[in-house]
């Protein structure tokens, strides 16, 4: 299970879109979450979803690995699903007591679950073809204008960047105490929710106190090597835009047009 | 109580991108009474073996059977094969979580259901069996502890439901010298007074030469070879070819051999090795 969770992990491969530049990325990561949220019917959703296809096709990620991805937030999906289901006003199809589903709902059901399944998917791509190295640079430059309003633009990118690199590892420690706990008889699946909350102690402590531990020995590492901000600090590699770049970046705002257009005429 | 090995096989992440096979066809047999070490590079399969050997990971084929038992049979209690086998794993000081040093060796024991008669005593008698203080320590937090102290009470966290098999995953990983013998006489000790089964992972070539009774090499995720330490670490080549070493005073002896002198270079220990060059320089008197 804690193995199926691909959030902020990497898929490595020498693919059109992990050559782009990030900042292109994470542009075409918003833009596509206006697109859709602009969006107001099924039409839109397959501009969406097709465009989204062509991107997974040139990006050479797995579409097993980015199912896999989906597993963890099932559940998530499914309360959505059943909330907009019993909950949305409409004509009632089918009644029982107090739960009825109507034609309104199921729309509403399947529009929403279609809509968090494209956005989950769009998200971790950027993460599954960027580098957490180059969304860190990506993500500063891009708000390198609100610098000069004061705005800690490095510190924040730093930060990100170190939660993203945090996810891996603390998934990986977890897994770890759970092994260690139940080679000590430790039970995590039986019991009433109390016994299980209880049983969780003996990870969350442990877990707890390697967080401060691994923190600690980065912030160790980081110091050591005169780390001291972003403050006149330069860059081995410079972020250029290419041709590329920009021909992406002018594409991902057709398709807002198109989406928005679309929205306008149907 | 012995352990049988049949076919074992262990894929990780099937039918993805990131599938790789992490053990394949193993195959071996553990005697009672026997230590018997396991090296191998790192990523050679050792960690996974040993999570095999009581139940954490489920073998993708092959059966495993502890005294009678086959574990690996669906539907076995897993609580009882925890019992039987208790391991150890790298770092285990990172696993303590309780207040006192008391409650968490006793969490093991109490997991197995037994009486808080019981429970206590077999607390008192794993923080003595490694080398600690019962009275002195059963109250202080195991945070507060130095390293080699938690390591011992991780340890004796195991140790405290009597396993018939005792596992450690590189118990010496990260100590200094002083607390690696204190590891590793500990472990002897234990073995005197229970007289079961040893099983432990290590990258110390000397330690497996000293401790152990068969040697397992592990290659890639299969079982390179397997015997006595003299059987095994005469064959330097192929340990080489496995990215690992003989033990130094071996390795000595080999150097000397290739230099002219006519010694024997299966010689495992610094007693066996004084003796042989002494036997060495008197050949001739």
């Amino acid at each position: 299970m804690i193995r199926d969770i691909t959030l902020g992990q990497y898929y490595a491969a020498d693919s059109p879109v992990h050559r782009l530049d990030s900042r292109v990325k994470i542009a075409g990561v918003l833009l596509y979450i206006a697109d859709l949220f602009i969006v107001d019917d099924f039409i839109g959703f397959g501009l969406c979803a097709a465009a989204l296809c062509l991107y997974v096709v040139l990006s050479q990620v797995p579409v097993k690995f980015i199912m896999r991805g989906l597993k963890p937030i099932l559940l998530i999906l499914i309360m959505t699903f059943c909330l907009n289901i019993f909950m949305v006003d409409g004509r009632i199809l089918w009644q029982w007591g107090f739960l009825k589903v109507t034609d309104e709902g199921i729309y509403t059901a399947v529009f929403m679950a279609v809509r968090l399944i494209l956005l989950i998917i769009a998200s971790s791509l950027l993460t599954l073809t960027t580098k957490p190295i180059e969304l860190t640079d990506g993500i500063e430059k891009l708000m390198s204008p609100l610098a000069k309003i004061g705005v800690p633009a490095h510190d924040i990118a730093m930060t990100m960047s170190i939660a993203l690199r945090f996810i891996p590892m603390l998934l990986e420690e977890t897994d770890k105490i759970m092994k260690a706990q139940q080679a000590r008889g430790a039970d995590f699946e039986s019991g009433n929710i109390l016994r299980r909350a209880k049983s969780l102690i003996p990870i969350l402590v442990p877990l707890f106190v390697s967080s401060f531990r691994i923190a600690q020995d980065l912030a160790m590492a980081m110091e050591a090597r005169c780390y001291r901000g972003g403050k006149g600090r330069t860059r081995m590699k410079e972020m250029r835009l290419k041709g590329v770049d920009f021909l992406a970046f002018f594409l991902m705002l057709a398709f807002l047009a198109v989406v928005i257009s679309e929205r306008v005429v149907f | 109580m012995s352990i049988q090995v049949r076919g074992l096989k262990h894929v990780y992440s099937p039918g993805l991108p990131d599938e790789q096979l992490a053990l394949d066809n193993i195959n071996f047999d553990i005697y009672d009474g026997e230590t018997v070490a396991v090296v191998g590079h790192t990523g050679s399969g050792k960690s996974t073996l040993v999570q095999h050997l009581n139940g954490l990971l489920k073998p993708t084929e092959g059966t495993i059977t502890v005294g009678g038992v086959e574990i690996t049979a669906p539907g076995t209690s897993m609580l009882e094969v925890r019992r039987r086998v208790g391991l150890v794993f790298q770092y285990p000081e990172y696993q303590l979580f309780e207040e006192t040093v008391a409650a968490d060796v006793a969490f093991g024991p109490k997991n197995l259901g037994l009486s808080e008669d019981e429970v206590n005593s077999r607390v008192r008698d794993a923080i003595e069996i490694v080398g600690l203080d019962y009275d002195e320590i059963k109250d202080r937090s195991p945070f507060e502890l130095s390293g080699g102290q938690k390591r011992r009470v991780a340890i004796a966290g195991v140790i405290a439901m009597k396993p018939q098999v005792l596992i450690l995953d590189e118990p010496t990983a990260g100590l200094d010298p002083g607390a690696h013998r204190d590891i590793l006489d500990m472990i002897e000790e234990i073995k005197e007074i229970s007289g079961n089964i040893t099983i432990f992972v290590s990258h110390n070539m000397a330690d497996v030469a000293a401790l152990a009774d068969k040697v397992m090499v592990m290659d890639k995720g299969r079982l390179l070879m397997m015997g006595t330490p003299r059987e095994v670490f005469a064959q330097k080549d192929r340990l080489k070819e496995a990215g690992l070493s003989v033990p130094p005073v071996t390795e000595l002896m080999a150097e000397l051999k290739e230099k002219g002198a006519e010694v024997d270079d299966t010689i495992l220990s610094l007693k066996e090795a004084e003796e042989e060059i002494y036997r060495f320089l008197t050949r001739n008197r």
